[in-house]
Parts: C-alpha cells; structure tokens; sequence
C-alpha cells in the first residue's frame, strides 16, 4: 500500500519483511522542538549572548601557501588605540593537537598558533584582542611578521612524489600514517591481477571532486568570559559540544570541570562546526585578558579558512564480462586532507569501508591516501569520505554500462548486493533494497527495463557462490613505512625519523624482511590494468597486535554513527 | 570619533541609542538596543540574514548606516508576534516546517510580511522574487514557500 504525505512516497511493501511496519512519523508534518524560538528570533545563537566589556579577537593569518615564521613583530600594533593583548604560539599552553587524539587516532600536528611556519593560506599565526572589532582589524595590519615563503604544492598526487616540499613535519611522506606502518588505506579482497586478465573488457575511469565549503550562514564563532569559581563559560556554535571541550582541555591544559560550555543552536553547520577553534581561543583570551573575549570568522575567513570537505580524485579499473557481470574493481583514491589531518584520516576509512558501492563484485582492490598538501585543512561535510567516491563509482557504473552496451540501470541490478552476498569488507549484505530502489527510478523514470531486471529482488538470488569469502585473497606490502609504531593508529616511535631511515622498532614487532625507501609510495598516478606482477605473498596467519586495527576502526566509527 | 545618539522607533516602540561612528544598523539593534532577531552572515550584503524593514522596506541592516536611521521606523522579526499572538506566518513557518538551523529565519520572515502587506495574494513566482535576497543553507526553500503560500491563501495547520 502506498502513503502519500506531501511529498514522501511509501513503499512499505518492499520492506515488509525486514521491518517494523508501524512507520507513523515519518513523512508527517511535526513541529521541531525549537521552531518557537526560531520563528521568533529569540533562539540562542553563541553570538546572542551580551557581555559589558565584550572584547574581540581577529587573527594575524599567512599571506602564502607556505612559508616558514621569521620574526613577529608585534610592537607596533600592541600600542594601536583599543588593543588589549597579541597572542602568539607561545601563549598556548598545548600548542600542537590533533582532532582525533581524543580518540587516539593519530599524531598531534596542528598549531592554534603556528610558530616555525605555516603550512596553508590563512593559518594563523597571532591573536589580537581588541575593544573593538575594528580595532583588532586595524592591529592585525599592524603585525609584522618575516614571512620566508617555501615551495609549496596543492595538487595530492604531486605531494606524493618524491622530492615534494613536505608539507607538514610530522608526517614527512606527506600521508597520514595507519596502523602505524601504512601510509594509506588498503582493501583486499579476492585476487584483482588474476581477475582483470580474465575479463572481457578493461574500463578505466579517472573522477575528482573540488573541495565544497559548508557556508554555514552562522559563521563559526565562539565568545567565553571569566565566570564564578576559576571557571570560563564559553557559549559557541559547536557541532560537538563535547568534543570541543575536550579539544579546549587538552590545548589549554585546563581541567574540563574549569569549563562551562553552553551551546546546541546552531546555525547551520553542516560538519564545519566541529574542528573547535573557537572555543579554545576564544577562552585563552578570556583567560589571558581576564575579560569576555568573543573569536569569530567573518564571511571571508569562512570561506577561506574554514575546513571544507576535502577535494578527492579516484582512479577506478573494472574488469567486466560481456553479460556486464563485474568481476574486479581496483581503486587508488587520494583525498587532500590540505596542510593539517582534521578529520580526513577518518573520511579515508569511511570511504575505503564503503567500497565497491552497493555491488557485488568478487574481486576487489582499495588503496586509499590521506594526503597533505599546502591547502585549507579539510574536514567533516555532510557524508565526507562517501560523497566523492560515490560519484566516482556512479559515474563509472554508466561508463561500464556504456561499454558493455547495456541500460545503465539494468547493469546496476544484475551487480547489486543482494541478501546475503559477502561485501568486500567481509560483512554479510542485510536489508539490501538497491535493487527495488533501481525498479523504482526506471519507473519514475519511465525507463523500460528488461523483463529480467524487473523480476529481480534483493531477497533472492544472493548468498550460496556469493556468499563465500574468496579462496585466495592476494596481499601485499606496498605502502609500509618506518619510524611509527604499529600500535596506534600512528604513533611515531621515539624520535621522528628521518625518511629512509628505520626508527627502533618496539619489542612486539618483528623488524620487516625488506625496508622500503625514503618516499614509501610506489603507485603510479595512473593505476595500469596491464598485468604487472604484484608483490604478492600467500595469506600467512599474522600474530595478533595488542590493539589490532579492526578493535580501532570499529570504535572509531563507532563514535561517529551513535 | 564622538558617539552620535541615534532615536528611533523599533517595532513601533521609540529606542534611543548610542551609535560608534561607522557602526551599521545591524549591530547598532544587537549590541546597542538589545533586538537580537536580525542576524550576522556576512557583513557584505549578500545572505540576507540582517533583513529588516525601514520605513516599510526591505533593507540589509548589514549595510545601513545606524546614524542614517535616526528619527526612521525600523521593524524587525522580534516585532512580528503581537505580544504571545504571533504572526501568521510565524504559525505557517512552525506547521510548514519552514525552518530548520533557524538563522536565516528572522530575515525570512520579514521579507515574508512585507511582501505580503503590499501584495497579499502573491503569486509562487512573487514569492521567489521576494525572499531570492534571503539564503538558505539548510536548503529549505519549497517548505518556506510553500509556508507564505498558504498564509496568502489563508489556510491554516500543517
């Protein structure tokens, strides 16, 4: 039976199965919990809290892609009218983080305040807190700063080769570090090589996606203030109040008992309200200034410095028979997670543990970078790490079926995942629906499909052959590199190593039988469907790590989802 | 630069104020009278956020002098309820759910009424026109129409 509610069409009867069919809230009309507020303009945006004495922060932000810090002279502008406190590295307690260290995922590698370079267009380097905003735009002029510009680099397949600037020293490959010896994601499933040369046809793809600013129409802000009892009340636009407290503690090397966030309307966010970069500026100065001290981009610095989901390119070869079965698919992705990780290192996972797409395919294959590059850092936007690849996949899926001569959405139905096939990620396939999904868009669509195609069902046809994991997965060890330790995430052993040259290894693990070179990548930028020979070496059983990486990315999704 | 002291009539109420020299209209009503309703998204005139009425029309408080509006009437978002009775679009915007984030709301809102005081049976197209100076991020822009739509048409609930 089918629900119209003012627009939402109901298909209840292709889930039947599989769900709940009370289904009574979804598509009605309700009132959100906050509408009152924001039809009356009274919600409490951060920037709707008054203070007497409100002082205002702008920031003294890097005229170049990359240039090291010579002098910063702020003489001058410490005397110009208004102006209360300039704040440099060294007043930040904790002046290196890296977002996801609250979850142990990865190395501390981000300035508040950058002291010896910067490392992107617009990373700040001072804080200057004024009695006005004008007066902190005109001191911020009156900063003088020795900018040494560096060769810089904003293309991630360039940072990858060799002799590239490095953009950030703690990941001097310029590719974040998983597992603590890869410098990329893998996914390997079944035996691609072998597959592509059985196949009929080869079809190759190359897909990139810009980097896309949420534009939140609220820029991200946050005012704090000296409040009762040693604490700083800090009212601000967080996505993840919590996660930005944590953020604050740890910077400011302050008990979260010492702060008192207050926050939850927010406008617009849209993922760029989680890097916290307000919040502990925003309480330093407070802290600094014994005042109310409110940081805020304005529309320019939103645009230009503000994390944006992270540009991607992917380069996807399909093997393909002539009935338009896909029996491999080979991926190389490179995200440009620009000059700092924010969040990019988890987008990669996202985007490698989503992989093939919604299909069934046999044999695949993933390497996936998180790549530095001298750009605005990126970070979450709506669906990042899924988005981009995405589009590369569809994308490629009407290419297949272009080659193979088939209807685009007949080829998506006899390769889509289907109850109980095996994902490449080694899960069972549940509640698929893909298939009906695509019956209903050729409907809409008034696209004719084959008999066949109509006929088919995500309920059937799936599990038996399809469910079994392949007799032989081929492995490899490309992409290992040194001087991080293997129980983390990354986590550099001991004192950061030059490239090329081994750190000390920890006591658990085996120093590997061949050390690879300085620049540990060895992917060409154009993945060769011609049969190279890969370092392949049979599936050996592995001694378990203490913390192995599948315990690791289950938490860390994990935390995302809930 | 002295301070110039700026009077006018907010949402039909006589405010007086202080204004810094330079200072817009938009935090002129923030910071020095307390209406919080006009927002700040830009500061340049393009999201619409800071939409208020001065004299009965639509204007960017972001770019309006705060001294150029002495002795003026400004109407802003916070003056649409008539104490608890709010307007009917208000109502239409909460049934509709023509809000999501709700920033953009309060500069919605009032190109909302001041298209539909001086064109009260607005066509959809006249309703685009009107509120294409006010953005949207949430994207929420058929559930906000489609809310103004039916207050012209003088439908009520969702």
């Amino acid at each position: 039976m089918n629900a119209r509610t003012g627009g939402f069409e109901f298909r209840k009867e292709l889930f039947a199965d599989e769900r709940d069919d009370d289904l009574n809230e979804i598509g009605k009309r309700i009132r959100r919990q906050d509408i009152e507020g924001h039809v009356t303009g009274r919600s409490p945006f951060y920037d709707d809290h008054l203070f007497d004495g409100l002082l205002h922060m702008r920031c003294v932000r890097s005229p170049h892609h990359h240039a090291r810090i010579g002098r910063i002279d702020t003489a001058e502008a410490e005397r110009m009218p208004g102006v209360v406190r300039i704040l440099t590295g060294k007043d930040v307690p904790q002046n290196l983080n890296t977002l996801l260290s609250l979850l142990d995922f990865g190395l501390d590698d981000e300035p508040v305040l950058s002291v010896d370079k910067a490392a992107y267009k617009g990373e700040p380097v001072a804080a200057v807190i004024a009695q006005t905003e004008a007066q902190a735009r005109a001191a911020v002029k009156a900063v003088r700063v020795d900018w040494q510009p560096l060769p810089h680099v904003l293309d991630p397949e360039e940072a990858l080769k060799p002799g590239a600037p490095t953009v950030c020293e703690t990941y001097p490959g310029n590719a974040f570090v998983y597992h603590g010896k890869y410098d990329h994601q893998k996914l390997r499933y079944g035996d691609v090589e072998a597959a592509l040369r059985q196949a009929d046809h080869i079809v190759e793809g190359r897909y990139q996606m810009s980097p896309i600013e949420q534009a939140p129409i609220e820029t991200c802000g946050a005012i704090s203030a000296p409040e009762q009892n040693g604490r700083w009340v800090c009212y601000t636009g967080t996505q993840a109040l919590f996660f930005s407290l944590g953020t604050a503690s740890k910077v400011l090397n302050l008990p979260s008992s010492r702060m008192h966030f207050i926050g939850g309307t927010v406008g617009g966010g849209f993922g760029g309200k989680v890097d916290s970069i307000h919040e502990p500026l925003s309480i330093l100065g407070a802290m600094l200034t014994g005042r109310p001290c409110k940081s805020q981009w304005d529309r320019e610095e939103e645009m230009q410095v503000g994390a944006p989901r992270g540009a991607e390119r992917w380069y996807i070869t399909d093997g393909v028979m002539n009935d338009g079965r896909i029996v491999a698919r080979k991926f190389t992705g490179y995200f440009d997670g620009g000059a700092y990780t924010r969040l990019t290192s988890y987008a990669v996972i996202k985007g490698v543990g989503h992989l093939p797409g919604p299909y069934t395919i046999p044999n695949v294959y993933a390497d996936a970078y998180c790549v530095y590059t001298n750009r605005t850092p990126a970070t979450a936007m709506r669906g990042f790490g899924i988005t981009g690849v995405d589009f590369a996949i569809e994308a490629h899926m009407d290419k297949v079926a272009e080659t193979v001569g088939m209807n685009p959405i007949e080829l998506r139905i006899l390769n889509a995942y289907r109850d109980g096939d095996m994902k490449a990620h080694r899960r069972e396939a549940k509640n698929c629906a893909f298939i009906e999904c695509c019956q209903v868009v050729a409907e809409k669509a008034g696209v004719t499909i084959s008999p066949e195609a109509r006929a088919a069902s995500s309920k059937t046809g799936g599990g038996g052959e399809r469910a079994r994991l392949p007799a032989f997965t081929a492995t490899d060890e490309h992409g290992r590199v040194e001087g991080f330790e293997s129980g983390s995430y990354a986590r550099k052993g001991g004192a950061p190593a030059a490239p090329g040259i081994p750190a000390e290894l920890t006591p658990d693990r085996p120093s590997p039988p061949t050390l690879p070179t300085a620049r540990p990548v060895e992917t060409p930028p154009t993945p060769a469907p011609a049969p190279t020979t890969p370092d392949q070496e049979k599936p050996a059983a592995r001694t378990p790590q203490r913390r192995s990486g599948a315990v690791r990315f289950s938490s860390i999704s994990g935390f995302r989802r809930r | 630069m002295a301070k110039m002291p700026v009077t006018l009539t907010l949402n039909g109420m006589e405010r007086a104020g202080f204004a810094d020299p330079g200072q817009n209209l938009l935090e002129f009503l923030r910071r020095g009278l307390g209406d919080l309703s006009p927002k700040y998204g830009c500061g340049q005139g393009t999201c619409g956020a800071c939409t208020v009425t001065i004299d009965g029309e639509t204007q960017l408080a972001c770019l309006v002098l705060a001294e150029t509006t002495e002795g003026r009437t400004v109407g802003t978002a916070a003056g649409l309820a008539n104490g608890a009775e709010l307007d009917p679009l208000q109502t239409a915007f909460m049934d509709h759910f023509a809000a999501q984030c709700g920033y953009c709301t309060p500069g919605m809102l009032v190109s909302a009424r001041a298209l539909l005081d001086r064109n009260p049976k607005p066509t959809r197209e006249d309703i685009i026109e009107a509120i294409s100076g006010n953005l949207c991020r949430c994207t929420g822009y058929e559930p906000i129409i489609e809310a103004i739509l039916a207050v012209s048409e003088g439908r009520t609930g969702p």
